[in-house]
């Protein structure tokens, strides 16, 4: 488990009443929610409704116009700019498209970080390998981000989340425009940087069958292998025993919360606007 | 009317504290670290080398027509001698630094809006600050510096190949001597015109670097607005270029008068 996640037992991160706008109007109106160690939010919502910006807000790379951010025990949406360099290395993002460096090649993103840190060379080639074959992909060192499919640069850009080691993973649809295989393998990546790692995870998304695959499936790092959790006892026993990540479902409707809470309760939900998102 | 006007008013004020802003920061950054010196050697390369083929030839040429423009008029009063003074002072004083600064700006600016808007785009500024990487420092400050580096020296290069022309077209369309041309030239120069010469690029190069970067870091409207701001970058560092060249002048005579 990372460092920062050890003896911790309050919230991860925690959203007070955040509210932001732009010249169109308010997005998000008073968003209020927490995420435990190790867990994973799924955030849903149709196009518009604010779960990238929610992201952005938790990287600190959007202040908020009124209301309280707070990760990891540090107070994110009032640190100043230096402030918030710093905190961000503690935090991993994953964007919709990767962005990853189009002028690098593959190694060279995903030891960007790593040569910031100015780590030594020996370091950062055993951390860039490690991670890139975390993703499978580490015969790609030398390609540039252009020469590699949709989601071969996803991959890439979870390597370059996971070579610093973040506490926290955000992830801004991930799967979004891949087809079924590869978000697939993308998933199970999810799963394995929660299961293997111990990260915390907030994940933005339109596919709900990814937010179920987190929330039924675990990584065995014995076996390696994604096996299925017992059915709809995932959450129950994980909280129990404090061994298994939980998963947790928010849905997002006109800048307000609309719905939180565990999968099973989103899957039995009889609520028309939710039962959108089930077909 | 009256509020379109206004709105658009406040709109250029905020542009330009913008700019201020970020222009002031990028000098700012040289403080402290870090300091990102791979970065700064790639934009000297890119700016000054790239640069280097069409800054020469466009020099070769304009010496090579000034002389041709000059000399028909001084075969006129048979002072063709003249020609060297002429152009030495016009290339070293005016034409080299403004020539140099506008097609510099041509070519890097825009390359610069570009790159930095594509990158604005497609979210790796977002990336780079998600990471912990400041862009101002990661992004901006090293073209900055680049600029203001390598114009003076793209400049020195930009005279001396306009006399080169200037000497070719005056040996072979006005009979003239090469050594009398040459010797003519530079006695021609005071240490006051090349001072002149080399102030106005250092601030040329750091107008063309900041309006690249403003450009390029507030792109709006996806592709589109890439396109948009390369070519806003050209024209409003263009423009830059040429107002300053007025105020630089001026400023430099009146040293030059003052001091030396």
């Amino acid at each position: 488990m990372p460092d920062s996640l050890e003896n911790r037992t309050g919230a991860v991160v925690a959203f007070t009443n955040v509210k932001i706008g732009f010249d169109e109007g308010d997005v998000l109106r008073g968003v209020s929610f927490e995420v435990m160690p190790r867990e994973t939010l799924v955030l849903l919502g149709e196009t518009g409704t604010g779960k990238t910006l929610t992201l952005k807000l938790a990287a600190g790379l959007l202040r908020p116009n009124q209301g309280k951010i707070e990760v990891l025990g540090q107070e994110v949406s009032c640190m100043q700019e230096q402030e918030l360099l710093t905190y961000r290395r503690q935090v991993g993002f994953v964007f919709q498209e990767g962005a990853l460096f189009d002028s690098m090649t593959v190694a060279e993103n995903v030891a960007y970080r790593l040569r910031e840190d100015r780590l030594s060379e020996d370091e950062i080639e055993s951390r860039v390998q490690e991670s890139l074959r975390f993703v499978e992909l580490e015969h790609t060192g030398d390609m540039l981000p252009s020469e590699l499919s949709g989601g071969m640069r996803r991959r890439v850009s979870i390597a370059r989340t996971l070579a610093t080691r973040p506490p926290i993973v955000l992830y801004d649809s991930p799967t979004a425009g891949l087809d079924p295989v590869t978000a697939q393998t993308i998933i199970t990546l999810i799963l394995q940087l929660r299961d293997v790692f111990g990260v915390t995870a907030i994940m933005a998304t339109h596919r709900l069958q990814d937010g179920f695959g987190l929330a039924r499936f675990r990584f065995d790092p014995d076996s390696k292998r994604v096996v299925r959790l017992p059915e709809n006892e995932g959450n129950a026993a994980a909280r129990r025993e404090n061994e298994e990540p939980a998963t947790r479902f928010m849905v997002y409707r006109d800048g307000r919360v609309y719905f939180e809470g565990k999968p099973e309760e989103l899957a039995e939900s009889k609520d028309a606007y939710l039962q959108k998102f089930l077909v | 009317m009256g509020e379109v006007l206004t709105d658009a008013f406040k709109q250029l004020l905020a542009n330009i504290q913008d700019y201020s802003l970020m222009a002031g920061r990028s000098l700012a950054n040289l403080a402290t670290g870090p300091r990102y010196f791979q970065d700064i050697l790639d934009q000297m390369d890119d700016i000054g080398v790239g640069s280097l083929p069409i800054v020469l030839m466009a020099g070769f040429f304009i010496g090579a027509v000034m002389v041709l423009q000059t000399g028909s008029q001084f075969t006129r009063f048979g002072q063709t001698a003249l020609t060297g003074d002429v152009v030495a002072i016009a290339l070293v004083r005016e034409l080299g630094p403004t020539l140099t600064g506008i097609l510099v700006a041509g070519r890097s600016a825009s390359g610069i809006a570009s790159e930095l808007g594509s990158m604005l785009v497609t979210e790796q500024v977002d990336a780079m600050r998600a990471m912990g990487t400041d862009p101002s420092r990661k992004l901006v400050t090293p073209r900055v510096l680049a600029g203001i580096l390598m114009l003076p020296l793209l400049t020195a290069l930009n005279d001396f190949i306009g006399l080169l022309g200037g000497c070719v077209a005056s040996v072979f369309s006005l009979r003239l001597n090469a050594v009398e041309f040459w010797t003519r030239a530079i006695n021609a120069l005071d240490f006051a015109d090349i001072m002149q010469g080399m102030m106005k690029p250092l601030v040329y190069g750091f107008i063309l670097a900041t309006v690249g970067c403003y450009k390029g870091l507030t792109v709006r409207g996806g592709t589109q607005g890439v396109g948009r701001a390369t070519t806003q970058a050209v024209v409003v560092a263009s423009v830059m270029i040429i107002g300053a060249d007025l105020f630089l002048t001026k400023l430099a005579l009146y040293l030059g008068d003052k001091i030396f």
